[in-house]
């Protein structure tokens, strides 16, 4: 259950993301707030373009040109991420907030040891001592992710998907941050690689008290581990409830259709629920709710006014015209 | 449940694939090195019945595209034998295989690289039909039309002008289900055919796929690494460790009663969609190996909680269980 005493520890107010291209601005992101708890996983799914990841780099300040935070603010510990000068941006970065990428092999220097990855990466960060100490250093974290410390002397083409996917992780957690985000960091393993790398979350939150964003497409890896579950849609967020809530009482009817669609292997489904249609598009989006064209129940209020965030049931906060 | 007296479509008997790992100009000239194999499919042997989907579900590497590929002949077998409709199609000749390929057709996982950027939507789907000198002209179109039609590429008279980006995912995906069934096919080969497609994208591939298996009376194998789905589409299943079958059954009696330690872990591992019902059993350790240098007897045994001495030599047979349900493990269940 959620403890009401419970510290933010990141707040997303009313941010919009856009990307200037030659045909006009692509609206990435739009209106999005949410909170982020201490020690909990949020996960953010959605189908792709909906917005997750780049609302995932908006946090590190890592959006690629010409990506833009058209307005809103991030806020963590109270301080806004969005005005932070050069400085004091990379001494956030990693320290406080790290990411985990999607593809462990590109992201990984194939003429690097694995060791020289993390001593760059202490360097960058201006607590780089001695190679006796970070390598100390270094080893201490590989194994807290079950992975030998002399591991450390090898090449990334040495090790299988699942370690290097874990050597990501574990050049992330280095300097120890407060949150990580990690955006699709299972989509290249193996299903059991994959249920290894999930367990190695929940210890990560259990036992470092680390916050965690998990941006994901697949609803059944999110649903084993996610606090809350932030649904994503047309760039902006449909519905955010505790995991209980979003799989066993979704109320947008995307969050609905969206959990229709998986196949549960516990259950005897007789047909998937089909959502016919694609998403709206973002360049010009539409002046209401982004999925009333799709939307079984859509009413024609839902066509031309954009529906507000608003909390119908305790922790759960949907934007739909059904329950106004 | 598989009856007995379901007619067999596919044959397949001790089939083998092995690739050479190529070896460097030094190595070939200087060491004594003998030649390394991947055995990528490590006697197989399986068959589907008419109007059934068996499910080929494993990990990366353990040789279910493969197994794939060499049905159809994309690739050719090393060693082994495949029959379909009671015919031994692994030595006959082009011209036979070429005609023989409108009756097996094949999906592959990204429809973005199995579509030419340059044709339009109606030439990929009406293609076939020329290659196989089955139509021209306006009854090629016409029956392309027909097809995009059942597949729902509506309004087909407007996409079938469309050039693949001009296309949505599920729209891409539904033009090479479309070309995969223009020439009324009795086999289709799907390799993950879903693996790239967004959640509600898969969903309708997936009941496309239901749809069309009855109208057209198809017979399926469906390759992937994702149990779930497997689940949903799939009667028998097959799944596959390091290039062997380690167990194969009716749907039923592979989920519900597994006997392998491999599919048990298999299927501990798959998410769940519901957050009441976490996982809470340990996993294997380790990955699937190398296929150069697998492991002796049972390839799974390095991994296996419950391995004992005769696990390491010698390869487990597959064994009946119950009528139709088969595994490759020693141990009682």
């Amino acid at each position: 259950m959620r403890d009401t005493v419970e510290k933010t520890i990141l707040e997303v107010k009313d941010l919009s993301i856009d990307y200037p291209i030659s045909i006009g601005t692509v609206h990435a992101v739009r209106n999005v707030s949410f909170t982020l708890h201490k020690g909990e996983v949020l996960g953010l799914v959605g189908e792709s373009g909906c917005g997750k990841s780049t609302l995932g780099l908006s946090f590190l300040r890592l959006l690629r040109a010409p990506g833009r935070v058209a307005g809103g603010s991030i806020e963590f510990e109270g301080r806004d991420i969005m005005s932070m000068k050069t400085e004091e941006l990379r001494l956030f970065r990693g320290n406080k907030m790290a990411m985990v990428f999607q593809n462990p092999l590109t992201s990984l220097n194939p003429l690097m040891r694995i060791r020289d990855h993390f001593f760059e990466t202490l360097k960058v960060h201006n607590v780089f001592t001695n190679r006796t100490e970070a390598e100390k250093k270094a080893g201490d974290v590989l194994e807290r992710l079950g992975i030998d410390r002399q591991r450390l002397h090898e090449y990334p083409h040495q090790m299988s998907g699942g370690m290097r996917q874990r050597i990501m992780i574990g050049l992330g957690l280095i300097l120890d941050p407060e949150i990580l985000i990690a955006d699709e960091p299972t989509t290249a393993l193996d299903v059991i690689v994959e249920a290894t790398f999930v367990d190695l979350l929940k210890l990560l939150k259990e036992e470092y008290n680390i916050s965690i964003i998990l941006i994901s497409h697949n609803l059944a890896m999110v649903a084993e581990i996610a606090n809350r579950i932030a649904v994503m849609y047309g760039g902006k967020i449909a519905e955010i409830g505790t995991a209980e809530q979003i799989f066993a009482e979704p109320m947008h009817p995307y969050t609905q259709g969206l959990i229709g669609c998986v196949p549960n292997i516990n259950v005897d489904q007789e047909s998937l629920v089909s959502m016919a249609g694609s998403p709206p598009d973002l360049v010009v989006p539409p002046p209401g709710c982004p999925f009333a064209d799709r939307c079984p129940k859509g009413m024609d209020i839902c066509r031309q006014k954009m529906p507000p965030m608003k909390e119908y049931r305790a922790n759960q906060q949907t934007a739909c015209w059904l329950y106004e | 449940m598989r009856e007995k007296s379901m007619e067999e479509l596919i044959r397949v008997t001790n089939l083998i694939k092995n690739f050479p790992v190529q070896k460097s100009v030094l190595d070939m000239l200087f060491s004594g090195k003998k030649q390394q194999y991947v055995h990528a499919v490590d006697d197989v042997s399986f068959s589907i019945g008419k109007g059934e989907v068996l499910g080929l579900a494993g990990e990366s590497g353990s040789g279910k595209s493969t197994t794939g590929r060499l049905l159809l002949r994309l690739l050719e077998a090393t060693s082994g034998s495949i029959f379909y409709d009671g015919r031994d199609i692994s030595t006959i000749g082009k011209e036979e295989l070429r005609r023989l390929r409108m009756k097996m057709q094949v999906v592959f996982q990204d429809p973005d690289s199995s579509l030419s950027p340059r044709m339009t939507v109606g030439q990929a789907i009406s293609d076939p039909l020329r290659i196989q000198g089955l139509a021209s002209g306006a009854e090629a179109k016409r029956r392309a039309i027909q097809i995009m039609e059942q597949v729902g590429l509506t309004p087909a008279d407007f996409l079938y002008r469309k050039y693949p980006h001009q296309l949505s995912g599920g729209q891409t995906q539904r033009v090479v289900l479309a070309r995969a069934l223009v020439t009324n096919p009795e086999f289709v080969v799907a390799d993950e055919p879903i693996a790239m497609a967004d959640v509600s994208v898969r969903a309708l591939i997936l009941e496309l796929m239901k749809q069309l298996k009855r109208e057209f009376n198809l017979t399926y194998l469906f390759i992937t690494h994702d149990l779930a789905t497997a689940k949903y589409l799939c009667d028998r299943i097959a799944i596959m460790y390091l290039g062997r079958i380690v167990e194969i059954g009716a749907k039923d009696q592979v989920f519900r009663t597994p006997h392998h330690p491999y599919t048990k872990a298999l299927l501990q591992a798959v998410p769940v969609p519901d957050p009441k019902e976490r996982r809470k059993d340990a996993l294997p350790r380790g990955e699937i190996p190398s296929a150069v240098n697998p492991p002796p007897g049972c390839h799974f045994h390095p991994r296996c909680p419950f391995a004992i001495d005769p696990c390491r030599s010698g390869r487990p047979p597959l064994r009946e269980l119950s009528p139709g349900h088969f595994s490759a493990c020693i141990l009682e269940p």
